[in-house]
């Protein structure tokens, strides 16, 4: 039976890892190498690296990160972040991602999507989205944008969740899956930083809805808000970055817990 | 030096599959000496062979028409020497996919044919398509019996599937492994020295390289074997 996946998000900025694991003895918890190594013992099941470096100058160096990283850990790797031309996801793919999520580029541009699929196939072309409700008081409601209604609830927002799109993020979901996205990786605004659970209606909404498989993201602050994604939101797979990195669990503990509660996880496999 | 002290030669078909870069890697960690090429001259004086492939079946049937390679991993593969072939590779030892227009390979008789997607699942739950993740595996035979390069994998070991297609092989001999997606899905196949999975076993932590492990040491007994 397919497992559910729990993936580690770390962001990268200038080839180094920052808000990496600050609990274990590592020699350098800032090298992406080791981190990956530390997350695939641990049972990750994949791995998110985020660039968040700002200058463009710097990015080669990401290139580099994965080359390195994926001659070392075998286990799937995404990378984001800076991703803006068919060109960039050749780049990522050569130097041995697997996966490229695309993000506001592909707002920009959809063609992206379709034009990066059909050169790679769908199934290392991730659609990231950031989305936000619109119904709450001080955000974009009909009264002040009407020109920005979303039909769900929920609006595709950029920068963070500061700049509001005219996209409603259900559509936005399908659309990009129908471009030739092979997986979805939707992020609640709200949610995201919280610590108080993932969004599990947007979850479930957009899970529902596409055929192709769903990572949720924002919100993790214990294992039951994994479960709850995984099982309430429909979700394939769960990312999560501080409850790994600070130690209040592991990689290894969820799996087992969410295993224990009845969800189709990959435990560790015993000793040879 | 005798062939049993050396690295065998193994080639890793070049025709710019993205996943080149992790299964060299993988393959050279387990011990082998990797060449990465798209020469036919290359491959037919190799011990073993890897045929990687993620993307578009057309794409790759394209690439390895232009680099005059069809008939050279046919040769290869009727010389009995090891061939390995991984997700798409595997598709494309069929006859034809659903998936494109092009002819495949021919090696093993069957068919390729597209999950069903909008399938139920139950609890408004759609099946996802692509079949993407870790997936357990059931092998067709008792440990003994298998193909040496699946030896001491345990039944239920979880391997890193993605794909959107998968195999139907005629001849239900030919099918070594498989895997729940929706109804029993072939997860490995197995014709004479023919070996194919559909996970990837260069993106499946210390499982896929114990599978990566075993085919190079594979190779070198073959080798060995044909030197005597």
């Amino acid at each position: 039976m397919l497992a559910h996946r729990i993936i580690p998000c770390l962001d990268i900025d200038r080839g180094r890892v920052v808000k990496g694991v600050s609990f274990v003895n590592l020699r350098d918890a800032g090298d992406p190498a080791e981190m990956a190594r530390f997350y695939n013992e641990a049972g990750a099941d994949e791995l998110v690296f985020l660039d968040i470096t700002a200058s463009s100058d710097d990015r080669d160096t990401m290139v580099e990160v994965v080359r390195r990283v994926s001659s070392e850990v075998f286990i799937p790797l995404t990378v984001g972040g800076g991703i803006r031309s068919v060109e960039d996801v050749r780049r990522m793919l050569e130097a041995g991602a697997d996966k490229v999520s695309m993000n506001t580029a592909a707002i920009n541009r959809p063609e992206l999507i379709r034009e990066a699929s059909a050169e790679f196939g769908a199934q290392c072309i991730v659609l990231a989205i950031d989305a936000k409700r619109v119904d709450t008081p001080g955000d974009v409601t009909p009264e002040n944008r009407p020109d920005l209604v979303a039909e769900s609830p929920w609006l595709v927002f950029t920068h963070g969740g500061r700049n509001p799109t005219a996209q409603d993020a259900v559509k936005w979901a399908q659309h990009g899956a129908e471009l030739g996205a092979g997986e979805i990786l939707i992020t609640s605004m709200d949610t995201d930083g919280q610590k108080g659970g993932y969004d599990l209606e947007l979850l479930r909404a957009i899970s529902d809805t596409v055929s192709i498989p769903v990572i949720a993201s924002g919100g993790a602050g214990n294992l039951d808000h994994m479960y709850d994604a995984l099982y309430e939101g429909h979700s394939d797979a769960v990312l999560a970055a501080s409850i790994f990195h600070f130690g209040e669990y592991s990689v290894a503990e969820a799996k087992q817990y969410l295993s224990d509660r009845g969800l189709p996880m990959r435990l560790p496999t015993t000793s040879e | 030096m005798s062939q049993q002290q050396s690295k065998p030669r193994i080639v890793v078909i070049n025709h710019r599959a993205a996943n080149i870069h992790s299964v060299s890697k993988a393959l050279e960690l387990c011990g082998a000496d990797v060449e990465v090429t798209g020469s036919a001259e290359a491959l037919l004086n190799a011990d073993g062979a890897l045929l990687p492939g993620v993307g578009a079946a057309d794409a790759a049937m394209r690439a390895l028409g232009e680099l005059n390679l069809i008939e050279p991993i046919r040769e290869f593969a009727l010389s009995g020497r090891p061939l390995m072939s991984v997700c798409l590779g595997m598709q494309l030892l069929f006859p034809d996919s659903d998936e494109g227009k092009l002819p495949g390979l021919g090696l093993i008789d069957g068919r390729v044919t597209r999950f069903d997607v909008d399938q139920s699942v139950g609890d408004g739950r759609i099946l996802k398509v692509p079949h993407m993740g870790w997936n357990s595996v059931n092998f067709t035979a008792e440990d003994e019996d298998r193909h040496p390069v699946f030896r001491g994998i345990p039944d239920g070991s979880y391997f890193y599937f993605v794909h959107s297609f998968h195999c139907l092989p005629s001849n239900p001999a030919d099918n070594a492994a498989t895997t729940e997606y929706g109804g029993p899905v072939c997860a490995a196949v197995v014709k004479g020295e023919l070996i194919a999975t559909q996970f990837h076993p260069e993106k499946s932590a210390d499982r896929g390289l114990q599978i990566y492990t075993n085919f190079v040491r594979h190779v070198a007994d073959t080798a060995a074997s044909r030197v005597v």
